[in-house]
């Protein structure tokens, strides 16, 4: 038991030390936000991601907004399980047919406000996959698109400054 | 090869049941069969302790050409049988491979090829986006097809059901609660205790076979990289090899060095992210923070070094679209002494805690004789006793420039998926130094060749997730007559419903992350 008390401090301060370093862009972007998001939401917005099709390149880049050097958590945002908690939905992927029923069902489930944020260039435009058989391409021809984050995948930074490009609408 | 002596044997016992046509093909060794043997082909595969690797299958004018490809001790076999019906009826080789069984059902629903006697001939990849009679990788399929302006959810499929007291059923999905890709399980359970899991892939099809026929070389790379977004590396190699071969390019030594550098970075990259994925499941916050952020800083000297975390279309055919200059090389040692260093520290946390040990040791056991039935890959097969990696059993450059260990271990428990995956790390890394050290002064890029119409080529790499098998083949003028690609999930996802057996329900989100199948790599 000692060992694992010992143990755990130990961690928690290695966790401190490992916190500490930031990128002044990245402070200055998430203050922005934070500015933001006060002033819309009181302090929070939840986000519901939805992998409607995608490669999974995106996700891995919106993972990383909660890592400890993004923590995206500071600023306000989190993301939620269920889109009934949620003020904005991060859908990726060109949408595939096979997905496009339940993300107009996540759609219809998150309550108004609501904002829809495409996240990549498959989200944005269909991308390497168009529009095909098995793909309806853009996020926006299924549900109604508040702003789009390009690249492929954005950049966490991206995600952070399209983030406060939603706030600012 | 000195293994290749089991080619000759195993042809001659063919041979007295089965007329084989022995075709030349510079990337593997290819046999033509009638249909009529496709079965019996299989079962005596299996006797010979043949792995079976992957299928698929492609229309050429009026005749179908079905595929299956085998391997032992690193050498393949690429077997072939041409059919001129209409609707081909074939006998099923997953009566014999268990690992046949989604391929030929897949295969089934895109090309209307029947399988006689299939365990389990539901439909696969096909929900409701096209109807019944309709074959997406035929040649009259147009590749707009004809949906309906919003495609139904698949509500009838027919899940197996359970009966009983107690028994209840668990749907979940497609859309899960994380940030995760999508997917539908279905549990029945009694009590915590799951007592069948059934997996619903194929939500994230988007028709990459069908999209992929018609593009250029480079287009094709493009598509490649991005089949599962977490290996772009390993599926735009496997695709460049398989052109390669086909259009007879060899590329310089500089950029198989970097190809490699490119293919270990991408496997630490994932390791990483994984094994802290697996701590927070089991509520181990300390290492998922840690190892998110040791994954973060890799990331970040990807993007210095070769401008993109993830390094998407680095490979291009005939070589690479990246250098790794002097002040790189340097970057990337000194980042690999500094992770060895605070992997160190995290292992030894990791190691003693009591949380993992009572969550991670004998939860979601995969046991060998499992592991080798549905020919599972990489690291789900080496913490399952199944010694075999692409770069040492089949070698291909830069690996066969190195000499390397494959860890292996038999505990089959995802502590030993957990550990496995920590040893391949530090392979990894020992591997990024020797390419660097290797790295002389040459080209990255050979000029390619437009191949001739109907050449083909196989590609097989070591994936992280394992094993990457690319077949291809090229029409006129440089276009792509067929892609397939069989992601290494594609074999370890069935692995899934038979390791969470016995398990409890709270635990399946570990046990499907000590795996990582990946959605997108399934469904294509
Ligand atoms: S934008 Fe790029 S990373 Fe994102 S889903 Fe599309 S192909 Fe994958």
């Amino acid at each position: 038991m000692f060992n694992i008390i010992k143990k755990t401090l130990t961690t928690g301060v290695v966790t401190e030390r490992f916190k500490t370093p930031s990128d002044a862009d990245l402070e200055q972007l998430g203050i922005e936000i934070k500015r933001h998001i006060d002033k819309n939401f009181y302090g929070s917005i939840a986000i519901r991601a939805v992998d409607a099709g995608s490669c999974n390149g995106c996700e891995l880049e919106i993972h990383a907004l909660n890592n400890p050097y993004y923590d995206i958590e500071r600023f306000g945002i989190h993301f939620v399980a269920s889109p009934r908690h949620a003020d904005v939905l991060l859908v990726t992927g060109p949408v595939s047919r096979h997905m496009q029923t339940a993300l107009l069902r996540t759609y219809e489930a998150t309550p108004n406000p609501k904002w829809v944020v495409a996240v990549g260039d498959c989200a944005a435009c269909g991308g390497e996959f168009g529009v095909s058989y098995a793909s309806c391409g853009a996020v926006s021809s299924v549900i109604p698109v508040d702003m789009v984050i390009a690249g492929c995948p954005p950049t966490p930074l991206a995600l952070l400054s399209g983030l406060l490009g939603l706030m600012k609408k | 090869m000195s293994d290749s002596n089991w080619t000759t044997d195993f042809l001659n016992q063919l041979n007295s049941d089965i007329t084989i046509a022995q075709i030349d093909n510079p990337s593997t060794i290819l046999w033509q069969i009638e249909t009529i043997h496709w079965q019996r082909f299989a079962e005596i595969a299996l006797q010979e302790k043949l792995r079976w690797v992957a299928g698929w299958a492609e229309q050429q004018g009026t005749q179908f050409f079905i595929h299956a490809c085998f391997e032992k001790q690193g050498t393949y076999i690429l077997l072939r049988t041409v059919s001129d019906e209409q609707r081909p009826s074939i006998r099923s080789q997953a009566t014999v491979y268990p690992a046949a069984n989604r391929s030929e059902r897949h295969t089934q629903d895109m090309f209307g090829i029947n399988f006689i006697g299939h365990p389990d001939n539901r439909r696969w990849t096909r929900h409701q986006a096209w109807p019944e009679d309709a074959f997406p990788l035929r040649k009259d399929f147009p590749v707009q097809g004809a949906p309906e302006a919003i495609t139904p959810p698949d509500m009838h499929y027919p899940f197996v059901k359970s009966y009983g007291a107690g028994v209840y059923e668990i749907p979940v999905g497609p859309v899960h609660a994380g940030i995760i890709e999508p997917g539908h399980f279905r549990f029945q359970a009694v009590g915590e205790l799951i007592l069948n899991l059934e997996e619903r892939l194929g939500y994230v099809h988007k028709g990459i076979e069908k999209i992929a026929e018609g593009r250029s070389p480079e287009a094709l790379a493009r598509l490649a990289g991005r089949v599962s977004g977490d290996t772009t590396v390993g599926h735009c190699w496997a695709a460049c090899r398989a052109m390669e071969y086909a259009a007879d390019v060899e590329i310089p030594p500089r950029a198989a060095l970097i190809r490699g550098i490119l293919a270990e970075r991408e496997r630490v990259a994932n390791h990483l992210g994984d094994m802290g994925a697996i701590c927070n499941d089991v509520a181990f916050i300390f290492a998922q923070m840690q190892f998110t952020r040791l994954r973060e800083q890799w990331l970040r000297t990807n993007a210095k070094v070769f401008k993109h975390r993830l390094l998407m279309d680095k490979i291009v055919p005939g070589g690479v679209a990246c250098d790794v200059s002097e002040s790189s090389q340097a970057l990337i040692k000194q980042d690999i002494v500094q992770l060895r260093k605070e992997l160190a520290d995290i292992m030894l946390a990791v190691d003693l805690s009591t949380t993992l040990e009572d969550r991670l040791y004998t939860a979601g056991y995969l046991s060998p004789e499992l592991a080798a039935a549905y020919g599972t890959l990489g690291y789900v097969a080496r913490a399952s006793g199944q010694d075999f990696d692409v770069r040492r059993d089949a070698t291909y450059a830069p690996y066969d420039q190195v000499t390397f260990k494959i860890p292996v271990e038999s505990q089959g428990d995802i502590a030993s998926r957990f550990w496995v995956r920590h040893k391949e790390i530090n392979v990894a890394l020992k591997l990024l130094e020797q390419f660097i050290d290797l790295l002389t002064p040459g080209e990255l890029l050979t000029a390619w060749k437009t191949p001739l119409a109907g050449r083909e080529g196989l590609g097989i790499v070591e994936g992280w997730r394992g094993e990457i098998v690319t077949y291809l083949r090229f029409d006129a003028d440089n276009r792509i007559a067929r892609y397939y690609t069989r992601d290494p999930s594609i074999l370890n996802w069935p692995a899934l419903e038979k390791l969470v057996l016995n398990n409890i329900v709270p635990d399946f989100p570990v046990c499907n992350k000590s795996l990582n199948g990946s959605y997108s790599g399934n469904d294509l």
